[in-house]
């Protein structure tokens, strides 16, 4: 491990280097603004000198608040350099979550993208004993605002040039003092349980996944990528901070949220990852798109994706595709596979990666048979991102991948997956009992997620191991593994199934209320809110439809039976999700227990109150009688 | 220290019906300054003869120290006032980009001929214009509309939109008609800030007529009242709730609260 760089030194190196490359770019004013790695490091410099002036010390905390903005990759970097520890938090936090965080983390320095995120935190200020300084980058709105423990992020750069003209070399001398072994990030998990755990991630675990992702995938210096998924999430850290110091390719920053799917059309970026959700919203589009074209066009799309589909089925049996189809592709290419990918901003694209949940088999095929090259990756916070992921030519729906090298794999105990190798995080931040519960004294970290590996090798994830259980009949019960079949459904956006010592299984349904929407819309169907929309007969029975659909690649046992629609989203802010729409399983359960009662007592409505946390942190209630339908024909019988 | 704007006295009638009678105001530079009353008192009347719209019948209007009470529209937005109106006027085919650099339109020097040819000198224009326009899309966070044209967007993105349209003249006096008319709770806020923003950073003098008595009260440095044409009231938010002809105007006489009108 000796033979590691710290990542301050891989900005020394790139400043060296690479000086005159574009590092960053920032749509700004409708252009992208580059900025070369010699930019990048004096910028770092200069703000880490700013903060060291106003007292950051070794091991202090700075957690960066906003959307993905060069300035705010450049604060973490800074404080990395001064051998302090970055802790990046989500931008959409309501008040009680990012309170928690910053106390737990001790986070002395917050930089803080907009007037908006400023003003969450001066709410806060009086909550937050550790907090000594808070910076903003954009100044628009905040003339009226003084405190002297406030500072635009252009005054810290201005002190950082003073100070280091009185310093000479202090830069540098920091920088020789990091150790490998140093923590550089927080990555707080937003877990399904309980409040937040921080995990510390070393040099050492970061440029380790680094590498590991290099020597898996096809890397290069002249890549360019789009960063646009929110800066706490550990693969924005590993993928957008870490690879782009370790390699020197240029990373993108969209102009704001709503603009990111024009951008990437823009930019071509040479590799995407996205979750599925942003898959399926691409899908959707191109969908839409196609069924409102006319005739002969569309009649042209619809055929030659047909062929493309029936190609991908061919090769991923391993079978020869025939002569004559393989003329369609060449002519689909140049008519419609090619100007597909181009619209979507993936025609420069060699790799585009899924993760954090299940993406639909039918989707998945739809993208590789236009030419995208999307596979599966897998991994969790603690192992720094990276556990597995898809080689080119084993590309597959259904696996996690294969374990990268140098990351070893065991099934434990009630199938839970194991993981070892230098990714392995140092610990849960002051939290050592959470930590030993997790990682065993020989480095294995038990990841809390049941799966197998495949004949191929390759890593199956079932579900979370905790939440496998049996049904009254003694059939096991994998809860998302019945969501997942579920929510591939265009219709249904979130899904969550009991019956863990039940007879049957049942599922809480929210339907997405764009895809329904338009669908009530073409047929007449009227309605004014969310609440109306998912409560209509016509609505009801769409996804009975669906349901049953799902259910027929469910095994008998595991069918869902009975269900309701939600007359909500589940919702972060109301805790019942995290921020990366993983169930709160447990905390549902309590919620809706009226909901769960009436499924089994077989009555045919319930009285749902359902408590709403609005973005300003108020609470207010719903109440609703919610009809529980029957999937079969017939109503089942306990 | 004299106003930057000066209304002296000014009348005006349609027919027989006096729309505006002998109302004063002065604004001095930087100020915000809302105008209120009930349907009818002759608030548009009032900003329609500051834009130039209409010319008062009798009394005054000094902008800058210069008489412009019978200037027209054209010369009075070049003078640096600016308006958006109370029914959108967007050009609905045109693109949210064009709007705004029409908007630009009075700083423009370029013949139709140059351009036409669109090299050199015409060109460094576009570029500058360009960047001011791409200022005020940044400043009202419609950088996804840019390419949207007009008469797509929702109702409070095109008064959104209509804003940055009156900004991009680069106005010193910016007067705006009902504003947040017609706009949900939230599009209310972002208006509410977006005014309030213009004002502080930019300095910019602003004349508003809103019917929203929360934000009124909430963003302005001074009210003045106009009940049937006639000033009533003109003073801080806090001395103008307080007065009690102001409440007689809105609430009328020993009427029951629930029967106000004032949104």
């Amino acid at each position: 491990m000796a033979d590691r760089l710290t990542l301050p030194r891989y900005l020394l190196r790139n400043a060296a280097q690479y000086a005159g490359r574009p590092a960053i770019r920032e749509k700004d004013r409708g252009i992208w603004q580059t900025f070369t790695w010699r930019q990048y490091h004096d910028h770092v410099r200069d703000i880490a000198l700013g903060l060291a002036a106003l007292g950051f010390k070794r091991g202090d905390k700075l957690s960066v608040i906003g959307d993905n903005r060069p300035r705010l990759y450049w604060s973490q970097v800074a404080a990395i350099c001064l051998g302090g520890v970055s802790v990046p938090v989500y931008q959409d936090s309501i008040a009680k979550e990012l309170a928690y965080v910053l106390n737990h983390a001790e986070v002395a320095v917050v930089v803080a993208e907009d007037q908006e995120q400023v003003d969450k935190i001066l709410a806060l200020k009086d909550t937050l004993p550790t907090l000594r300084l808070l910076v903003y980058e954009d100044p628009r709105g905040m003339l009226q605002y003084r405190f002297p423990w406030l500072r635009s992020l252009e005054e810290v750069e201005e002190l950082g040039r003073r100070f280091g003209a009185e310093h000479p070399g202090y830069f540098q001398a920091e920088i020789d003092q990091g150790r490998v072994d140093d923590v550089a990030l927080f990555a707080y998990t937003s877990g399904t349980t309980g409040s937040p755990k921080g995990a510390m991630l070393t040099h050492a675990n970061l440029v380790a996944t680094g590498e590991t992702l290099s020597a898996a995938e096809d890397i290069r210096l002249d890549d360019d990528w789009l960063a646009y998924l929110p800066m706490a999430w550990i693969g924005d850290s590993l993928y957008t901070l870490v690879m782009n110091l370790m390699v020197g390719f240029t990373v993108n920053c969209p102009e704001s949220p709503e603009t990111v799917q024009r951008d990437l059309r823009e930019l071509g970026p040479s590799a995407v990852l996205a979750p599925p959700r942003i898959w399926e919203n691409m899908l959707t589009g191109v969908q839409v798109r196609a069924a409102d074209a006319h005739g002969i066009k569309r009649r042209v799309f619809e055929r030659f994706r047909d062929a493309a589909e029936r190609a991908e089925i061919l090769r991923a049996e391993g079978k020869p595709v025939p002569l004559g189809l393989r003329l369609a592709l060449a002519l689909g290419e140049f008519f419609v596979y090619g100007p597909v990918r181009d619209q979507l901003g993936l025609r420069r694209t060699r790799w585009a990666y899924t993760g954090g949940a299940p993406l639909g088999p039918d989707t998945f095929r739809f993208f590789r048979s236009f030419g995208i090259n999307l596979k599966q990756i897998y991994g969790s916070t603690e192992v720094t991102g990276l556990v597995s992921l898809q080689p080119d030519a084993e590309a597959n729906p259904t696996t996690a991948g294969r374990p990268c090298p140098g990351v070893e794999v065991k099934i434990g105990d009630k199938g839970e997956v194991l993981v070892r190798g230098a990714g392995v995080f140092k610990g849960y931040f002051k939290n050592d009992d959470a930590t030993r519960e997790v990682v065993e004294a020989d480095g294995w970290f038990h990841t809390g997620d049941a799966g197998f590996v495949d004949p191929r090798g390759h890593l199956v994830i079932i579900d979370r191991a905790k939440d496998v259980g049996a049904l009254a009949d003694g059939s096991a019960f994998a809860p998302q593994f019945i969501e997942n079949k579920l929510k591939f459904s265009p219709y249904i956006r979130e899904a969550v199934a009991f019956g863990d010592a039940k007879p049957f299984v049942a599922a809480m349904v929210a339907i997405d209320p764009n895809t329904v929407g338009s669908w009530a819309e073409r047929r007449g169907v009227a309605y004014t809110s969310y609440h109306d929309l998912s409560q209509k007969p016509e609505v009801r029975a769409l996804v009975r439809d669906e349901i049953r659909r799902g259910n027929e690649t469910l095994p008998e046992a595991q069918q869902v039976r009975r269900f309701l629609l939600l007359t909500k989203d589940l919702d972060a802010d109301d805790a019942e999700i995290t921020r990366t729409r993983k169930v709160r399983r447990r905390y549902v359960a309590e919620k809706y227990a009226p909901v769960i009662d009436a499924f089994y007592a077989r009555r045919d409505t319930v009285e749902l109150a359902t408590s709403v946390t609005y973005e300003d942190g108020r609470q207010g209630t719903l109440r609703a009688t919610v009809h529980i339908e029957d999937v079969a024909e017939t109503p089942v019988h306990v | 220290m004299s106003a930057l704007l000066e209304i002296r006295e000014v009348s005006k009638s349609f027919g027989g019906v006096q729309a505006v009678t002998k109302v004063s105001l002065d604004v001095q530079g930087g100020e915000l300054v809302s105008v209120i009353g009930p349907n009818g008192a002759g608030k548009t009347t009032l900003l329609n003869m500051i834009s130039g719209f209409y010319h008062p019948d009798r009394g005054h209007i000094v902008l800058a120290g210069a008489d412009v009470s019978h200037a027209a529209p054209s010369r009075i937005a070049e003078l640096g006032v600016a308006r958006t109106f109370q029914n959108i006027a967007l050009f609905r085919g045109m693109t949210v980009l064009d709007n705004l650099m029409l908007g630009r339109h009075v700083h423009m020097k370029t013949g139709v001929l140059g351009a036409f040819v669109y090299w050199g000198l015409a060109q460094k224009e576009e570029v500058v214009h360009r960047r001011r326009v791409e200022d005020i899309i940044d400043f009202l966070r419609i950088q996804d509309l840019r390419r949207r044209p007009c008469g797509s967007l929702a109702y409070g993105l095109q008064k959104r939109v209509e804003l940055g349209r009156a900004l991009a003249l680069d106005p010193k006096v910016l007067l705006l008609d009902e504003p947040m008319g017609g706009c949900n709770h939230e599009e209310k806020e972002d208006m509410a800030r977006f005014i309030l923003d213009v004002n502080e950073e930019w300095g910019t003098t602003i004349i508003l007529i809103e019917h929203d008595m929360g934000v009124v009260m909430d963003i302005s440095d001074r009210v003045a009242v106009l009940d049937m044409g006639i000033k009533i009231s003109d003073g801080t938010p806090a001395e103008v709730r307080a007065n009690p002809q102001v409440i007689k105007a809105y609430l009328g006489d020993a009427k029951p609260a629930t029967e106000r009108r004032d949104g």
